[in-house]
């Protein structure tokens, strides 16, 4: 058992693949709780599609993925949070109409330049190979600073998650931490995508946060349990994947289905045993 | 002098006048029930009360050393609080937010607060229970505790009785009564009970479109308005 783990990390590809996807969990799982719980779950999703639609122009254009898709990725997170507070458009109606329309911008750029390949399977579904030493670094780096603002602000972001107008009213400048909270999963969404691809990165930000509901009754606790249930679940699925020869990405989401499964039924029983 | 002074005031929303020509105070240790019915402005005034509203007319003074994040406000109950995984300690610590600043973690300062509001709403033995599992009623004491934690001097209750059971209703009004004699804690109550509010309070604005009642509770029982709004019970 060791042996063969030790071996899967005897390939630089699969340390890079861990380190990027452990830290991506962890990030995703913290930024999820706030998410689910403020009716923004479908943001995520939102999100990675227009990643994938600034993934695919940076690469016509010869750019560095990374560079192009962030600012990008940002700009949008910051838009629909607008279009969401805007009673004039449904924030879900927002998130389709622009999530089809970058896909649809990608898939286009594609078609003209390198056609369907290999290549565009892998953004929409990820790849394990996925990341380079260089991405590795600024993944870091940005999980980092991630993880460091999600602290310092923590009790912030418990107020305004529980009850925008008592922390306005209180002097929180709740929409400076909203965009805040959608500026870092635009970039951890974004350091995912590759890996996790297009269509399933989303998976990440939500099931952990659902999955620790079912069970936790304090956000500290929503929280802690959060994060280990998503790094966990990555490292399950991405082994997995290695020795399965699965698509990492699909290995992932069905750790967490299974997981979320197990949390659901624990759930269930405790209920059962209260009102007996 | 007087805690929040309004001079004139009105608002809009998109161009249309809601709440015009409002004058009235709020002096320490008052009691004062704004009533009047649906559409009557009064959610507008409370947004202008807590400053996240802007008046289109005339002005808001906030005086005896108010500060405009110090007002303990008690909001409606939203949605997501329904299935919201939280502590009631979670919760009314997050009263004490504003004493923080840009400093981000709480103190023992704070924590011996929510203690001492906790115990004296009686909500002390609820610590460790997950919001989403209290009754109505117990909610309602969780919030009006972490409003208490934000504020030395004026509560502002946005209708806190809705969806309660006449019983925890009684309870509820009482427990605002004393929070406002003991501790000499100015409240603001929103409410569309008239009949509570002529009982309790010390002071009435009855909206509709501008003040159609302003004054001592006792006078609006015997003023017109206050008649025709009480019915047989004046």
């Amino acid at each position: 058992m060791i042996e063969t783990i030790v071996e899967m990390l005897s390939y630089p590809f699969m340390v890079r693949a861990f380190v990027v996807g452990i830290l991506v969990a962890l990030c995703s799982a913290l930024l999820g709780v706030s998410l689910v719980l403020k009716r923004y779950s479908m943001i995520g999703d939102g999100l990675s599609h227009v990643g994938f639609g600034a993934l695919a122009v940076a690469a016509a254009c010869n750019v560095a993925p990374l560079t192009v898709t962030i600012p990008v990725v940002v700009v949008a997170a910051v838009l629909l949070l607008r279009l969401n507070g805007n009673s004039k458009m449904n924030g879900d109606a927002a998130i389709a109409l622009i999530s089809t329309s970058a896909l649809a911008i990608g898939v286009m750029v594609i078609s003209m330049t390198t056609g369907m390949n290999t290549d565009v399977y892998n953004y929409m579904f990820g790849s394990i190979l996925a990341m380079s030493s260089q991405d590795v670094k600024m993944c870091v780096i940005l999980s980092v600073v991630v993880l460091v603002l999600y602290l310092f602000f923590y009790n912030k972001i418990f107020a305004i998650t529980f009850d925008e107008t008592f922390a306005l009213a209180t002097g929180v400048k709740a929409n400076l931490y909203n965009t805040l909270i959608a500026v870092l999963t635009a970039v951890t969404i974004v350091l995912g995508m590759r890996m996790m691809g297009t269509l399933l990165i989303s998976s990440l930000i939500i099931f952990p946060a659902l999955t620790s509901m079912r069970v936790c009754k304090t956000f500290r606790s929503v929280i802690l349990n959060s994060a280990v249930v998503s790094v966990v679940c990555f490292c399950i699925g991405i082994s997995v994947s290695y020795f399965c020869a699965t698509p990492a990405g699909a290995s992932v989401v069905m750790a967490n289905l299974v997981i979320l499964g197990i949390y659901t039924a624990a759930g269930a029983v405790r209920n059962c045993r209260k009102i007996r | 002098m007087a805690l929040i002074r309004c001079d004139g005031v009105a608002a809009a929303y998109e161009g249309q006048i809601v709440v015009h020509d409002l004058d009235f105070q709020i002096s320490p240790g008052e009691y004062l029930c704004i009533v009047g019915e649906n559409g009557s402005g009064k959610s507008t005034l409370v947004k202008m009360l807590l400053g996240l509203k802007a008046p289109a007319k005339g002005q808001i003074v906030l005086g005896d050393g108010l500060k405009q994040n110090e007002i303990g406000y008690l909001p409606q109950q939203t949605d997501v609080q329904k299935d919201f995984p939280a502590s009631v300690y979670e919760v009314v610590l997050s009263g004490r937010l504003n004493s923080r600043g840009f400093r981000p973690f709480y103190t023992a300062t704070d924590k011996k607060k929510v203690k001492e509001m906790m115990q004296l709403l009686g909500i002390e033995d609820l610590e460790r229970q997950c919001f989403r599992e209290l009754s109505g009623g117990q909610r309602q004491r969780v919030l009006l505790a972490r409003a208490l934690c934000a504020t030395k001097k004026m509560l502002l209750l946005d209708e806190p009785v809705t969806g309660l059971d006449p019983l925890v209703t009684a309870e509820f009004y009482q427990l605002i009564k004393e929070v406002n004699k003991m501790s000499g804690i100015a409240v603001v109550m929103v409410s569309h009970d008239i009949e509570s509010a002529v009982r309790d309070a010390s002071h009435i604005l009855h909206l509709q479109e501008t003040a159609l009642y302003y004054g001592t509770a006792e006078g609006y029982r015997n003023s017109e308005i206050g008649k025709k709004f009480l019915g047989g019970t004046a």
